[in-house]
Parts: C-alpha cells; sequence; structure tokens
C-alpha cells in the first residue's frame, strides 16, 4: 500500500462513511424519541433509490401503490380508534381523513408526473417525497398502539417490519438491481485522488442534514418538543406534547433521511430491493458506537466504520462484512467497560 | 404426579407415531420441526422467562452444524464425540458475546447479536475450509453400531427424545432455586441483587444455555441433511427462531413446540401458495411472517399457547416439605453490640445533595425509625446503606465489618434484607416461591442439579423456610395465591416474609405500613415487636407515626438531607424542629 491508494480508499470510506453518518443520526434520533430500534432504517434507502430507479424509466413506482395501500389501513385505524375512543363519527372521520390526505396527494401526484420524464431532480424530489411519507404510516400502523411496550418488544415488531417491508420491496421493485445516473457528472483531480461530483454532493448533503437537525433540535420548539419526549414520556404529555404526534414526526424526519440516503448511494452503487438492510445495518454499527444517544458519537462512529470497511475491502475483500460486523463487539467491550456497572432498564 | 401428564402422552405418542404409517414427508416435516424447536426452546428461557433475546441463535445451530460437518470429514472423528467439540465452541463464544454484553441495558444484547450473526454467516461463506457458499456435503448419517439411526424414522425418535428431555429439564429448571432468580431478571435487577442474586452471572447463564440448546440442533440438523450450507444459519433464519417462539408462546415451554411446527408448516405452504398468487418466484412469505409477527405482539402478545395455558390453570405445589430439615441460621450479634454504624454519609447527585452527611448506629435488638418528610432523602439513605447506590464519601460498617464499597448482593449476603418503597415481586409467581427466593443465599444447588431433579432436599428446605416465615407474619392462607393477584396490604407482608427468608441481623422496611388497614398495621407492629424480641435490629422508614412512635426505641429525623436529630419518640416529639420540619414554623 503507498499513500495514493491508501487516500484513495481513505476518501471511498469517508464518502460511505457519511452515508451511515445520516443512518446512523437517523437511528438514535428515532431510539432517543420513541425507545424504537429501527432496523427498517436501511429499507428506507433501498426504497429511495429504487423509486427514482423507476421514475427514470418512466414507470409509475410500485411504491405509490404500496403507499396508498398503508395510508389506506392507516386512515382506518385512525378512524375505528378514534370512534372507539370518542364516540364521535365526525372527529374520527376528521381525523381518518386527516391520515390519507397527504400520502394520497403525493401518490397522485406521482401517478400523474411518473409517465412525463421530468428532470433528474424534479424526480429526485418526488422520490423523497414518496419514501417520507412512509414514515409517520409505518409508525401510525405498526408501533402507535404498542408505545408504552418495552423496547425489547418494540425491537421484535422492528424485525417483523423489516420483514414485511423486504418482501414488498421484492414485490414492488422485482429482484432486479439498478443502478442511479449520478446527479453530477464533473470530476476534480485532487493530488493523488479524484473528486467526483457525486462525492461532493454527498459530503455536502450529509453536511447540511447533519446541520439543520442541530438546529432544529437546539432552536425550534418543535425540536425541544421531541428532546423533551426523549427524556420523559409522561412528563412531555402532560406538557401537552402528544407522544403520537412525535413518534409521527420522528419517522417520518428517519424515513425523510433514508430517502436521501438512498439518492446519495444510487449513483455509486447498484441497489437490489434488500440492500438497504445491510447498508442500514452499518449505521447502526455507528450509533452503537455513540451508545444509541449521541449524535455527534455517531458521526465520528460512522467515519470510522467507513473506513474500516474500505481498508477492509482492500486486504481482504472476502471478508469485509466480517471485519465490519465483528467491530461491534470491541466496541460494545470498551462501552460496557467505560460504563462500568449494569444501567437498570426502564 | 399431575404435573408430569403432559409430558408423558408427548413421550408416549413418539414411538407411537414412529410406527404409525404416516408418509415419509411427514415424518421429515416433523423431524424439522423437532429440530426448530429445540433452538426454539432456547429462546423461551433467553427472551420469555429471562426478559433477553437473540437474533443469533441461528448462529450457533451453524456453530454447532459446521463443526461437527467439518470434523467428521476432514478427522474421521466420531460424530458423537464431535457434539463436545461443537457444544465447547459455541459454548466459548456465547459466554464472550454474553459478558461483553449483557453488563448494559438489554437491548445490546440483540443488537451484538445480530451484527454477530451477520458477520459469521459471511465468515462460513467465505472460508474455503468450509467450502464458502457451496458448504460441505458428504455427511455420515448418525449410527449406533451398526444401526442407523440418523433418518426416517429412527431420527425422527431420537431427535423428539431430545427436544423432550430439552423441554422436561427447562421445566425443571424453572421451578428451582437459580429458576426463580432466573425469572427474577425480566422485572430489572434491583430486588434480585438485593436477594443476594448475582443477575449478570445468570443472564450470561441463560444465554450459554440458549446458546447450547441451539448448538445440539445443529449437530442434528448436519447428519440429518448431511450437508451444511450458511443459508440455514444466516441472520433471516435466526429471525425465524424468534419467531416461532413468539407466535407459539414466548413465555411457555411448550410454546416453542407450537409455534415451530406451525411457522414451518406456513412457511412450506406460503413458499409455494405466495408465488403462484403473484405469478413470480421470490420469498414472499417474509411479508406474511412480518405482518403475523406484528399482529400477534398487539393483540396476543403471550402468544397462541397462552389461549391453551389458560384453560388449564397450574395444579397447586403439592406440600412435601413438613419433614425436611431447617436452614443452618448464621450468628447474630449479641444484645446491645452494634449492628450497624452509619459514619457521615453522603450522596451528591450532580449539584444535588440528596443524603449530606447523615451518622446513627442501630444495635442489636433496637428498632430505630427513620423519619422526616417527603423528599427528605430518607429512601436514598436506605439505598447507600443497602449498596443500592454509590456513596459520595462516608462509611458504612456492618456487624463489625466495613460494607461502604460492596455490591447490594454481597451486603445481603452478610445479613442485611430491606423491602422496597414501591413492591418488587414476581407476579406470576406464587407467595411463596416469591417469599422463597429471599432464602437464595441460603441454598446452593445450582442449574444442573435442578435440570436433574437432584436438588429437591434443598428445594424441600427452602420451601419450608418461606411457609414459615410467611405463617409468621400471618400470611399462612396465601401461600398459594398468585403474588400479583394479592392487595396492596398483603403484598407488603410478603415484601417482610421474603426479606425474613434471608435470616438477617438487620432488617431494612421501606415504608412497610403503607396501605395497610388499621387491624393490619396493628398485627405488623406485633411483628416487628416479637422479631425484636428474637433479637433482630430493625431499621424503618414509615409516614405512619402512630406506629414508629409506638414501635421505635430510636428515631433519626431527616429534613433536606440532612440530620435534623435523633433521640427517643417521646424526645423527638418534643424537639420544636422537627415540629417545624412537619407543619411549619408559627409566627
Amino acid at each position: 500500500m503507498d499513500f495514493s491508494i491508501a487516500s484513495i480508499l481513505l476518501l471511498d470510506g469517508v464518502t460511505n462513511g457519511a452515508v451511515y453518518a445520516l443512518l446512523g443520526l437517523a437511528t438514535v434520533l428515532v431510539f432517543t424519541v420513541t425507545r424504537v430500534i429501527f432496523i427498517p432504517q436501511g429499507e428506507f434507502v433501498a426504497y429511495g433509490a429504487l423509486t427514482l430507479a423507476m421514475m427514470q424509466t418512466g414507470k409509475t413506482p410500485g411504491t405509490v401503490w404500496l403507499l396508498l395501500c398503508l395510508a389506506v389501513v392507516a386512515s382506518l385505524m385512525e378512524l375505528v380508534e378514534r370512534w372507539q375512543h370518542h364516540g364521535n363519527a365526525v372527529r374520527a372521520l376528521k381525523s381518518a381523513f386527516k391520515t390519507l390526505v397527504f400520502p394520497a396527494l403525493i401518490a397522485l401526484v406521482s401517478i400523474w408526473a411518473a409517465p412525463q420524464q421530468f428532470a433528474l431532480w424534479v424526480q429526485a424530489a418526488l422520490s423523497v417525497a414518496i419514501v417520507a411519507a412512509f414514515g409517520p404510516l409505518v409508525y401510525r400502523v405498526a408501533y402507535q398502539s404498542l408505545e408504552a411496550a418495552t423496547p425489547l418488544v418494540l425491537l421484535i415488531v422492528s424485525v417483523g417490519v423489516h420483514f414485511a417491508m423486504t418482501g414488498l420491496g421484492l414485490l414492488f421493485f422485482g429482484a432486479e438491481g439498478f443502478r442511479n445516473p449520478a446527479f453530477w457528472d464533473e470530476r476534480f483531480p485532487l493530488g493523488p485522488v479524484t473528486l467526483s461530483g457525486q462525492t461532493v454532493i454527498i459530503f455536502g448533503v450529509s453536511l447540511a442534514l447533519i446541520v439543520l437537525l442541530w438546529l432544529y433540535f437546539e432552536k425550534s420548539l418543535r425540536g425541544k418538543a421531541l428532546r423533551a419526549t426523549a427524556v420523559n414520556r409522561t412528563g412531555a404529555r402532560l406538557m401537552g406534547i402528544s407522544t403520537h404526534a412525535s413518534g409521527q414526526l420522528t419517522f417520518l424526519m428517519a424515513a425523510l433521511i433514508g430517502a436521501l440516503s438512498g439518492l446519495l448511494i444510487g449513483p455509486t452503487t447498484t441497489v437490489f430491493y434488500d440492500s438497504g438492510f445491510l447498508i442500514g445495518l452499518k449505521g447502526f454499527v455507528a450509533a452503537v458506537v455513540a451508545g444509541l444517544s449521541s449524535y455527534p458519537g455517531a458521526l465520528v462512529g460512522a467515519l470510522f466504520v467507513g473506513i474500516v470497511e474500505a481498508f477492509g475491502a482492500f486486504w481482504a475483500s472476502a471478508f469485509k462484512e466480517v471485519i465490519v460486523f465483528t467491530l461491534i463487539l470491541p466496541i460494545l467491550l470498551v462501552r460496557s467497560l467505560r460504563s462500568g456497572h449494569s444501567d437498570e432498564e426502564h | 404426579m399431575k404435573k408430569n401428564l403432559p409430558i408423558l402422552l408427548l413421550a408416549l405418542a413418539v414411538p407411537v407415531i414412529a410406527l404409525l404409517p404416516l408418509p415419509d414427508f411427514w415424518i421429515a416435516q416433523l423431524n424439522y420441526i423437532g429440530l426448530y424447536a429445540l433452538v426454539s426452546l432456547g429462546l423461551v428461557l433467553l427472551t420469555g422467562i429471562g426478559g433477553l433475546t437473540s437474533f443469533g441463535q441461528a448462529a450457533f445451530v451453524g456453530i454447532g452444524a459446521y463443526t461437527t460437518a467439518w470434523l467428521t470429514l476432514n478427522t474421521g472423528m466420531s460424530p458423537w464425540l464431535t457434539l463436545f467439540v461443537g457444544l465447547a465452541f459455541t459454548a466459548i463464544s456465547a459466554v464472550i458475546v454474553g459478558i461483553i454484553t449483557l453488563r448494559m441495558s438489554g437491548h445490546y444484547l440483540p443488537l451484538a447479536t445480530i451484527a454477530w450473526g451477520l458477520s459469521l454467516y459471511y465468515l462460513m461463506g467465505n472460508l474455503d475450509a468450509l467450502g464458502k457458499y457451496d458448504g460441505l456435503l458428504g455427511l455420515k448419517s448418525l449410527s449406533m453400531g451398526a444401526i442407523d439411526i440418523g433418518q426416517g424414522r429412527l431420527f425422527f425418535v431420537l431427535c423428539w427424545a431430545i427436544l423432550l428431555a430439552g423441554a422436561v429439564a427447562l421445566t425443571h429448571l424453572l421451578d428451582s432455586r437459580p429458576g426463580r432468580a432466573i425469572r427474577s431478571l425480566k422485572g430489572g435487577t434491583q430486588m434480585a441483587e438485593a436477594m443476594g442474586i448475582s443477575t449478570f452471572r445468570y443472564k450470561v447463564t441463560i444465554f450459554l444455555i440458549a446458546a447450547l440448546f441451539a448448538s445440539v440442533a445443529g449437530w442434528l440438523l448436519a447428519h440429518f441433511q448431511r450437508t451444511v450450507n450458511p443459508s440455514a444459519f444466516g441472520l433471516k433464519m435466526g429471525i425465524e427462531y424468534l419467531f416461532m417462539t413468539v407466535v407459539g408462546g414466548v413465555g411457555y415451554v411448550w410454546g416453542a413446540i407450537v409455534g415451530a411446527g406451525l411457522v414451518k408448516l406456513l412457511d412450506d405452504w406460503l413458499q409455494v401458495a405466495l408465488p403462484a398468487l403473484i405469478g413470480t418466484s421470490g420469498s414472499y412469505e417474509v411479508i406474511i411472517f412480518g405482518v403475523v409477527l406484528v399482529l400477534v405482539l398487539k393483540y396476543l402478545p403471550d402468544g397462541l399457547w397462552s389461549v391453551v395455558a389458560r384453560k388449564f390453570p397450574k395444579p397447586q405445589r403439592p406440600v412435601n416439605w413438613q419433614n425436611a430439615a431447617d436452614l443452618p441460621v448464621r450468628n447474630k450479634p449479641a444484645m446491645g453490640q452494634n449492628v450497624l454504624v452509619v459514619d457521615k454519609i453522603r450522596k451528591q447527585f450532580g449539584g444535588l445533595t440528596a443524603v449530606n452527611d447523615i451518622s446513627f448506629d442501630i444495635a442489636a435488638g433496637q428498632i430505630v425509625g427513620l423519619i422526616g418528610p417527603n423528599g427528605a432523602g430518607k429512601s436514598t439513605t436506605f439505598n447507600l446503606i443497602t449498596g443500592v447506590l454509590s456513596k459520595t464519601s462516608g462509611r458504612v460498617t456492618f456487624c463489625g465489618e466495613d460494607v461502604s464499597s460492596l455490591p447490594s448482593r454481597e451486603i445481603s449476603r452478610k445479613g442485611m434484607a430491606r423491602t422496597f418503597q414501591h413492591v418488587k415481586m414476581i407476579a406470576d409467581m406464587t407467595v411463596l416461591e416469591n417469599v422463597a427466593m429471599g432464602a437464595y443465599t441460603r441454598g446452593s444447588s445450582g442449574v444442573i442439579s435442578a435440570m436433574l431433579r437432584t436438588n429437591q432436599v434443598e428445594e424441600q428446605r427452602l420451601m419450608k423456610e418461606a411457609q414459615r416465615q410467611l405463617e409468621r407474619i400471618g400470611m399462612g392462607a396465601y401461600l398459594h395465591e398468585q403474588a400479583g393477584n394479592l392487595a396492596m396490604g398483603p403484598q407488603r407482608l410478603m415484601e417482610i416474609a421474603r426479606a425474613l427468608c434471608c435470616d438477617p441481623a438487620l432488617l431494612l422496611l421501606d415504608e412497610p405500613a403503607a396501605g395497610l388497614r388499621h387491624k393490619e398495621k396493628q398485627a405488623l407492629a406485633a411483628v416487628l415487636r416479637q422479631l425484636q424480641s428474637e433479637g433482630m435490629s430493625i431499621l424503618l422508614v414509615e409516614h405512619d407515626m402512630d406506629l414508629v412512635m409506638d414501635v421505635c426505641d430510636q428515631l433519626v429525623v431527616m429534613e433536606f438531607g440532612t440530620l435534623l436529630t435523633r433521640g427517643t419518640p417521646a424526645e423527638v416529639q418534643a424537639n420544636p424542629a422537627v415540629r417545624a420540619a412537619y407543619l411549619g414554623t408559627e409566627h
């Protein structure tokens, strides 16, 4: 290995790491607010990339139909539960309508726009909108009524959701893989390495998202409300913060981050319906580095995971996944030694 | 022996089924169900009973399978030996993963097992020695002498015999001293630790047992299929094992078998039906599995077997311990000697000083009351003395020994027993079993003797002690009641009986009279005095002033974390500072 190979690997690792960082942040975000360990985070990545790929071919992406189905199920659940709770049909219908209207709108616009072959960025924006709309619906359908359950039950639910979403991905996208066109074809020579436009976009978007998240949680009232929910659910409720709304908002952000990550990696690798899982899990390893609680920690962890993966792929390409996932054991060991005593679960 | 009836029936059914003229296909199905059930049996213990979970069981199956496959193919070792080599490998890896993750909160184990399952899968799929993704082929069938028992009906008998033996061993384990400790893990560690139980050790133990069950299943699977390849040991399979367990009933030993059977049959059917319905091939069954999993957790969180279990309530435990010997009793300090010396203990949470240099002592045979307005730091003081919280500074001496830096389970072993302000018990165990947990440190039988039922002498002694303590406190009528069904008052009394079971030299009671009726309070006061007359020392946190003034010899009054005053009840009542603290000052 010489300096130029090392720097190419480093750039590669940091680029992937930037995407893992986004996913790690989403994982930390979801866990702190809802205590859900969100295994299906990676599915949003695959959904995002593949939705755009379908748009590119001029077909209506299968995710649109899935979104409609899910929206109908969610609004029916909303209707029944509200009606049982309040016994007021008008209020129940109203909230069912509220659940249905945005996803339905997005779906209708997509159905209209898909065959028109709009510019890449329009299709990208639509893809993000479609996949982001899944977030609150998934929370509504799978998690909302189990809000009070233990993290363990929520984790098993996550696994169920992951199964269902992977299977549905196969159903709607097929087993074929897709590679999206790059958003920016420019290339910048930089010493021994060449910086591609897509890499610049990955860095730019990741950085921008991280700053935005930071601003949101530090400066805005809603962000502070989410943080309050993360610290103490009962307390937050007593302050008038709805845990349902917080959960749905969190999942919206998680799905949005997932879809964006999907667009970012779409041009760098071929994405299959089940590719998201491994990508998401690497974000996960990053989040575990941070103890599922620190945003800067997740960022550092993600860059670390990305770099280890790049160098692992160079030295022992067949064992790169083995290296990345075995990494979690020494990380956990360090964490467990540092914390010193067992923390009681709540 | 009514309890063993279902096991006997199943044990009889196995050879009968083997003799029936069933098509071979169904025998093969039953073989797979038996293998899967063996794995989910381990998950019942780990997840349903212990409240931990693992997605990596398939990886342990893989270790068992690959070990025997590689060794029998490359060294010609007998499969009957490689079984134990596989178990040893499995044990080592399980203990490493367990020790690393189980000190931290519960969700790190499943996360670690996901990563671990994935990396093992890729390792198996990429190692040349293990045949990469093609795996290893041409394994021998299991045989005994000249008889091939590795296929068909004989394998069915072998596999189900092992499964039933495992199920029986597990039911035995759950109804024993270590079993009660394992059942306490789910509700948090504080109570178990206060009973002298090392919760960490038991967490590692059940993770290990579950892994060993999986390893045996892997060994059987390898020789039954006569080939191994990574796809059977991937994360998807690991998740499917958990799925079987949850659907069957995660808290029930028999749920594992029901779940494995159901999922296997459903899986086979869906793999044919769904692609036909959709028109292309692919593993669409995961959609149904995912949705069913979420639905089960939502609407039937205890699984299918819970419906059956509700129809057949557990038979009452037969009382067979009248003639058991009494448990040995520890030497207690002589009357008037110092039992507990608390010297300037202090606890700071960040900038808040919750307990500010509190000192007092308790002599043997004394009842000392710790009183003060709400938020005075009484319960924190309790937790500092019993080792539940670590002290910022100060010393606690118990029976002449410095216990300042010991964890609560060590302190409890030395003879300091406590109750909790918010009752901590195992709601689905009987009162008797809950109380027997208090005598945990007075027994010594372990997991293996529990599984083999060679622990019965000790079990009877523990039960006898539990009954004696319950009767002593006037709860003799509730022995076989489920603890969760008790009203608040009796629950508190049960906690006192549990603490007494530990044969303590010092008893710490955190608000024992809260929720008791007047008559019950009088009875409690009588019990406390009786204990005192037997030489017991008691530290009492209580808000009921009638009770406190009635039974206590000495009072320690706290306010805002500091010691306000101490003295006899009469002195304290006369103290203007105490009146001010409780009622406010006159102006």
